[in-house]
């Protein structure tokens, strides 16, 4: 039961100038800009967009501003200030094959067409403080080579695929439009689209631990990167008063292609199979852990055993999105009182009655042994 | 428009110059638009997230319309950028303003290039080691 209660108004006033006061920290330290977390924070810009479902740079980082950098907190204000956006409609769906590719790298194929491309990653740094950033500038120019990568490379699993190794991944009949969670409610079992929307939007640190789970052996497959690519992608729309697409400009992607064994089953020969991970700004462990998921949640399509919770459906779908689960856990914090008072005079009056038995027991007990 | 729709607003602004007469058709509104995406890059489709996405149409006092549609939500942005687009349908090939667009366009098409040369400069070249005697 919940019931209203009134009152604290001016306590909650002050907590509002109080939190701005802890947010600003040291006024003798200068304010950090809006400008200066979208381009130096870029990494939680993107995690805040992911699990915000909002691409928006500007807009992630003044949310990670007003939030004093609590990433959960600032999707919070993403997914609320979408909620005041009208939709002007879908995109035609974003093509990965043309990304201008500023970091391609693939763990299946030495040599491939377009090459292992680094591009800008922590994978090869020690890990080690530089304490150089204690203090502003200096930074190297990066180099340049004489010419540009391929406009365009082939993603690996498409290699794999036309030698009819790798699980064909097409379009259904008709190329239906997506599920759309934020519309309908889901049911179970879930279709892939709703599972990779869920994704997409769910948390990463969520993901992480399912993904690392299925490594373990709660999921049981054995997954080689076939290719993890981020880079700029072009989003066409088709307005209405127009009938043409539209080019709105670029997003930055990363795209994960997992690569997985199949041992084959009555109807389909041994085969690779994909698990894939698509999301906003530069995410890789959040694509990767997307991709693993992603497989292990089509076990059932292959007809294997769904006996872990990376490959239950219901369990991932319904626990993955932080901000739903950031409100129920957090909720226990707001007034409950007329429960507990409710749970109190239940647990005094079965210690009441408890007494009183045993009481009586006792009063019984001698004429028992007589 | 995709040139127009990656260019700044000062950039659009100062190639515009004194923006013309007009009636704002639809006043410059920032909504969203659903990215969508593929499994595995090229099956079934999947919503993926949304994206900020501002649009206006003007007409000039000679009837020509302009459209604009672009990520992000700057408003004045959309403005001047549909005012711009109607009056390239007004001018010839050729003429200041288209030639100002390829300039823009050329601009991207630069700093494309650019960092795809960085990104070049981080790409791997394996050398095999040789075993043995």
């Amino acid at each position: 039961m919940y019931v209203a209660v009134k009152g604290g108004e001016a306590a909650i006033l002050a907590t509002h100038d109080l939190v701005a006061e802890a947010r600003r920290g040291d006024p003798a330290v200068p304010e950090i800009s809006v400008a200066q977390i979208r381009e130096q924070q870029a990494l939680a810009c993107a995690r805040v967009m992911n699990e915000g479902s909002l691409y928006d740079q500007d807009l992630a980082a003044l949310a990670l501003k007003q939030s004093q950098g609590d990433v959960i907190e600032a999707a919070f204000l993403m997914r609320a200030y979408r909620t005041t956006l009208p939709r002007f409609g879908s995109s035609e769906p974003l093509d990965t094959a043309t990304m201008a590719i500023r970091r391609r790298v693939s763990a299946t194929y030495k040599d491939l067409p377009g090459g292992q491309v680094l591009g800008p990653t922590y994978d090869y740094t020690h890990r080690l403080f530089d304490f150089a950033l204690m203090d502003e500038g200096g930074e190297a120019p990066p180099r340049k080579a004489p010419a540009p990568l391929d406009a365009t490379m082939p993603r690996v699993p498409d290699i794999l695929g036309a030698e009819g190794l790798m699980e064909a991944e097409e379009p259904p009949e008709g190329d239906p439009r997506p599920f759309d969670l934020t519309r309908d409610p889901v049911s179970f079992p879930a279709d892939r689209d709703v599972r990779l929307q869920s994704m997409a939007r769910g948390d990463e640190g969520f993901l992480l631990g399912l993904g690392y789970s299925v490594q373990r052996g709660f999921g049981g497959t054995h997954p080689f990167v076939g290719e993890v690519r981020v880079g700029e992608v072009a989003v066409e729309f088709v307005p209405e008063e127009l009938g043409f697409a539209v080019d709105l400009g670029d997003v930055t992607l990363t795209e994960c292609q997992m690569v997985n064994q199949f041992q084959g089953s009555k109807d389909v020969p041994p085969q690779f199979t994909r698990g894939y991970g698509l999301v906003f700004g530069h995410s890789e462990r959040k694509a990767m852990s997307m991709s693993l998921v992603d497989r292990a949640l089509k076990a059932r399509d292959f007809g294997e055993a769904t006996n872990y919770p990376a490959q239950q459906d219901e369990f991932v779908l319904y626990h993955a999105d932080n901000v739903e689960a950031a409100g129920f856990v957090e909720h226990l914090k707001l007034p409950h009182y007329v429960d507990f008072q409710g749970e109190l005079e239940l647990i005094r009056r079965i210690r009441r009655e408890r007494e009183e038995r045993l009481a009586q027991e006792q009063e019984a007990m001698p004429e028992a042994a007589e | 428009m995709a040139t127009l729709a990656r260019a700044s607003r000062s950039e659009i602004e100062t190639l515009l110059g004194d923006p013309p007469d007009h009636d704002l058709l639809k006043a410059p509104e920032t909504g969203t638009v659903m990215a969508e995406g593929r499994a595995g890059g090229a099956g079934r489709r999947f919503n993926l997230g949304e994206a900020t996405v501002t649009r206006c149409v003007v007409r000039l006092s000679n009837g020509r319309m302009g459209f604009s549609y672009a990520l992000g939500r700057d408003g004045r942005k959309a403005r001047l950028a549909a005012l711009l687009d109607a009056r390239l349908q007004d001018e010839a090939e050729g003429s200041g303003l288209h030639q100002g667009i390829a300039t823009l366009a050329a601009r991207q098409a630069s700093a494309r290039d650019l960092a795809s040369r960085k990104a070049a400069a981080t790409k791997v070249d394996f050398f095999t080691l040789v075993r043995g005697s």
